[in-house]
C-alpha cells in the first residue's frame, strides 16, 4: 500500500511542472497561436525564479523568497513571451519558427546571464530556502490518501486549482467563449465584435507566464538551483500533453499526470528485483513510447483548434 | 511579371543579409550592456576561424553537419513538413555507423562505405517512420518527431551501454581504424584538423538536393504537395507516398550527419543527457537559406563559422560564447518575421521600390 501511496505522491510531484506548462500551451493554442516555445518559457521561469529567490534569500527575506521567485518568474516571463506574441501576431512570423527561436534565445541568454551575474559560474548558487511539502490539516492524516494526495508542495496545489479555474474560464465564461471563437473561426469572432488580435496577445503572454511557473516549480521544489540542463526537454513533453489532452484543461492535466507517473514508476519500481534487471533506459523511454502508442492507437485523430497556426488579418472573413 | 519577380528576388536576398547585420549589431549591444568589448569579441571570433590552418580546417569540418541539417529541414519544409526530429535521425545515423564500425570487420574503404550507408539508411528509416505516421494517422509530425528524438536518445544509450561499451567511461568503444573516413594527408597538412570525406559527400548532397527538387518528377511532386496537398491529391499524386519518401530523404541527410561525426570526427559516441541540438540549428540554416540548395550551403557556412568562432570569444575577449547562439536566434527571428526588418528599413525599401 505504501508503495502505491508513494507512487501517487511522486506522480503529483513530477507532474506539477508539466501541468503548468501544458496549461500555458493550451491557452495559447486555443487562441490559434502554436507555442513550441514552452520549453523556452520554462527555462525562463526557472532562471528568473532561481535568481530572484537567491537575491531575496541573501536580502534576508527567509520563507518569502521562494514565493517572490515564483511571482518574479511569472511577471518577467510575460515580457519574454510578448516577443513571441508580437512576432506571430503583429508580424505574422511562422509560429513554429518563432517558438523555436524562443527556445534558442531562452537557452543561450539565460546561460549568458548566469555567467554574467554569478561571475563566470555555469549555474546559479544552491538555494537554502525552497518550498517544503505542506501537509493539509486533517485530510493529510487520512491513511493512504493523506500521504498520496494531501502532503504535497504548494505548487502542486496551485497547479491543480489552476486547472479547475482555467477549465471554468474556458467553458463557462464569456472570455473563454471568445478565446475559443478566436481559435476556431477568427473571422466570425471579428464580425461579432471580438478583438481577435488583442485576445491572442493576452493568451500568448499568459501562456508564457503560466509555463514559466512550471520552470519555477522545478527550481523551487526539486532542483534548488538553475543550470543549463534544468529543464532539458520537459517543455516538449508538456507540448505533447496539450495535444494528448485534446486541448482541454482536464485532458492536459490527465496527460501530464500520465507523464509524471511514467517518471515516478521509475523511482518506485527500483525497489523490486525484477525491475532492477530492466535497463534504466527503457524507463526513461517509457513516457515517449506510451505517448506514441496512445496517439497512434486509442485516441484517434486529435482535433486542433481550426485556426491554429494562421495569422489573422483584420477584414479576412 | 518580370518586374514583380525581380523585386521578390532582390528582397529575398536583402532580408537575410539585413537580418544578419541586425543580429550581429544586437549581439554587440548586449555585449556592451554586459560590460564587454564587442569589437574585440568579434575580432577574436574571426581570428579563431582564420587564425591557423588547424582552426580553419576545424571550422570547415564544423560546417558539414550544419549544411546537412539545413538540407534535412529544408527538403521537409518544401513538402510542407516540419522536421523537428533531425536530432533523432542524427542519433540513429551515428548508432548505425558505430555498430558497423565496431562490430564488423571489412577491408579499409569498404568498411567505411558500409558504415556510412547503414547509418544513412537507419537515419532515413527513422525519418520515414515519422512521415508514415503522419500519412496514415494524421498525427502532427512536430509532435511525433519530438517524441522520436527522445526515444532515439535513450535507445542509443541502451545500445551503447549493452553492446559497445568502453569500460568505466560514459562513452562507446572506438570504431576500428578501417571504418575511419578521415583524410589522413589533408588532416596532417592542416595541423591535425579532423577533415574527412564527408566534406565531399556534403557537396554532392547539396547538388543532389538541387537536382532532385528542381529536375525530377519526384521533386516536382514534392513541391506540389508543399504548395497545396489538396491540389496535389486532385492532380493524382499520392500525397502520403510523397510524405514518407520526403521524410526518408530528410532522415538520410540527418543520418549522414551522425555517420560523419562518428566515422570522421570523434570515432566514438559519448553518452549525453541531451541531444546535440544540431537539428534545431538546421532549422536556422534552412530558414536563412530560403530552403534552396545554394542558400542552405551559404547559411550553413555562416552559422557553422559563427558557432566555431564563438569558441574563441571567451578566450580572446572573455565574452561567453553563448552570445553567438543569441545572435543566431535573432537572425532567424528577423528572417521569419521580415515585417520587423522592413519596419526598421521602411524608408530604404520605399526608395528601392520606386526605382523599380
Amino acid at each position: 500500500m505504501d508503495i502505491i501511496s508513494n507512487l501517487i505522491n511522486g506522480t503529483l510531484v513530477f507532474s506539477t511542472a508539466f501541468i503548468f506548462a501544458a496549461l500555458g500551451g493550451l491557452i495559447s493554442e486555443r487562441s490559434g497561436v502554436i507555442n513550441i516555445g514552452l520549453e523556452g518559457f520554462m527555462v525562463s521561469g526557472a532562471f528568473f525564479s532561481a535568481v530572484i529567490a537567491y537575491y531575496a534569500e541573501t536580502a534576508g527575506l527567509g520563507k518569502l523568497s521562494p514565493w517572490l521567485g515564483i511571482i518574479g518568474a511569472f511577471v518577467f516571463t510575460a515580457i519574454f513571451s510578448s516577443i513571441h506574441a508580437i512576432a506571430t501576431i503583429r508580424f505574422k512570423a511562422n509560429q513554429v519558427v518563432s517558438g523555436v527561436v524562443i527556445n534558442i534565445l531562452a537557452a543561450s541568454s539565460t546561460f549568458f546571464l548566469v555567467k554574467l551575474i554569478f561571475e563566470g559560474s555555469a549555474e546559479s548558487p544552491l538555494l537554502t530556502t525552497v518550498f517544503h511539502k505542506y501537509k493539509v490539516p486533517l485530510l493529510g492524516d487520512i491513511p493512504f490518501l493523506g500521504n498520496a494526495f494531501f502532503n504535497n508542495y504548494p505548487t502542486t496545489y496551485i497547479a491543480i486549482s489552476l486547472v479547475i479555474v482555467i477549465y471554468f474560464v474556458i467553458y463557462r465564461t464569456a472570455i473563454g467563449l471568445r478565446l475559443r471563437a478566436v481559435g476556431e473561426h477568427p473571422g466570425a469572432a471579428d464580425t461579432v465584435g471580438v478583438k481577435v488580435n488583442r485576445m491572442r496577445y493576452m493568451a500568448v503572454i499568459l501562456s508564457g507566464s503560466i509555463a514559466a511557473l512550471g520552470g519555477a516549480t522545478i527550481v523551487l521544489t526539486s532542483n534548488g538551483n538553475f543550470a543549463f540542463n534544468t529543464i532539458s526537454g520537459q517543455g516538449y513533453i508538456a507540448l505533447a500533453a496539450v495535444i494528448f489532452g485534446k486541448w482541454n484543461p482536464i485532458g492536459a492535466m490527465l496527460a501530464s499526470l500520465f507523464f509524471g507517473l511514467a517518471q515516478a514508476i521509475k523511482d518506485q519500481l527500483q525497489i523490486f528485483e525484477f525491475a532492477a534487471r530492466i535497463p534504466n533506459e527503457f524507463f526513461y523511454m517509457l513516457p515517449y513510447v506510451l505517448t506514441m502508442l496512445v496517439l497512434i492507437g486509442a485516441v484517434g485523430k486529435a482535433r486542433a483548434p481550426k485556426a491554429l497556426g494562421e495569422p489573422y488579418e483584420v477584414g479576412k472573413r | 511579371m518580370d518586374k514583380l519577380m525581380s523585386i521578390f528576388r532582390r528582397e529575398s536576398a536583402v532580408i537575410p543579409v539585413v537580418s544578419i547585420i541586425i543580429g550581429l549589431l544586437l549581439g554587440a549591444l548586449i555585449m556592451l550592456i554586459g560590460g564587454y568589448d564587442p569589437l574585440l569579441a568579434y575580432e577574436s571570433l574571426v581570428t579563431k576561424i582564420f587564425g591557423s590552418s588547424y582552426d580553419f580546417g576545424e571550422a570547415l569540418r564544423s560546417i558539414v553537419p550544419l549544411v546537412l541539417c539545413g538540407l534535412a529541414v529544408g527538403i521537409a519544409f518544401r513538402a510542407g513538413l516540419f522536421n523537428i526530429g533531425v536530432d533523432g535521425q542524427i542519433i540513429m545515423g551515428s548508432v548505425g555507423a558505430l555498430l558497423v564500425g565496431t562490430k564488423l570487420s571489412l577491408p579499409a574503404p569498404f568498411h567505411a562505405i558500409v558504415a556510412v550507408i547503414f547509418g544513412a539508411i537507419l537515419g532515413g528509416l527513422w525519418g520515414a517512420l515519422v512521415g508514415y505516421i503522419k500519412a496514415k494517422r494524421g498525427i502532427n509530425e512536430v509532435i511525433t518527431s519530438i517524441m522520436f528524438n527522445f526515444i532515439a536518445l535513450y535507445l542509443s544509450h541502451y545500445l551503447i551501454r549493452y553492446f559497445m561499451p568502453q569500460a568505466g567511461t560514459q562513452r562507446s568503444a572506438m570504431i576500428q581504424e578501417s571504418a575511419s573516413i578521415q583524410i589522413g594527408w589533408l588532416s596532417e597538412l592542416m595541423g591535425g584538423a579532423r577533415i574527412h570525406w564527408g566534406f565531399l559527400l556534403t557537396i554532392i548532397a547539396v547538388i543532389f538536393y538541387s537536382i532532385y527538387l528542381n529536375r525530377t518528377k519526384w521533386g516536382y511532386e514534392l513541391r506540389a504537395v508543399g504548395l497545396s496537398p489538396d491540389a496535389a491529391e486532385y492532380a493524382g499524386m499520392k500525397v502520403s507516398k510523397v510524405m514518407v519518401r520526403t521524410m526518408f530523404i530528410s532522415g538520410v541527410f540527418g543520418g549522414l550527419v551522425g555517420t560523419f561525426e562518428v566515422l570522421g570526427v570523434f570515432k566514438y559516441i559519448a553518452i549525453n543527457s541531451v541531444t546535440s541540438g544540431l537539428g534545431f540549428d538546421g532549422i536556422a540554416v534552412a530558414l536563412l537559406g530560403g530552403n534552396s540548395a545554394l542558400g542552405v550551403l551559404l547559411s550553413g557556412m555562416l552559422i557553422g563559422a559563427l558557432t566555431y568562432g564563438s569558441q574563441g570569444m571567451s578566450f580572446g575577449a572573455e565574452v561567453p560564447g553563448e552570445i553567438i547562439r543569441m545572435v543566431i536566434g535573432f537572425i532567424i527571428f528577423f528572417v521569419a518575421a521580415p515585417g520587423i526588418v522592413r519596419l526598421f528599413f521602411r524608408p530604404l525599401f520605399h526608395k528601392m521600390k520606386k526605382k523599380v
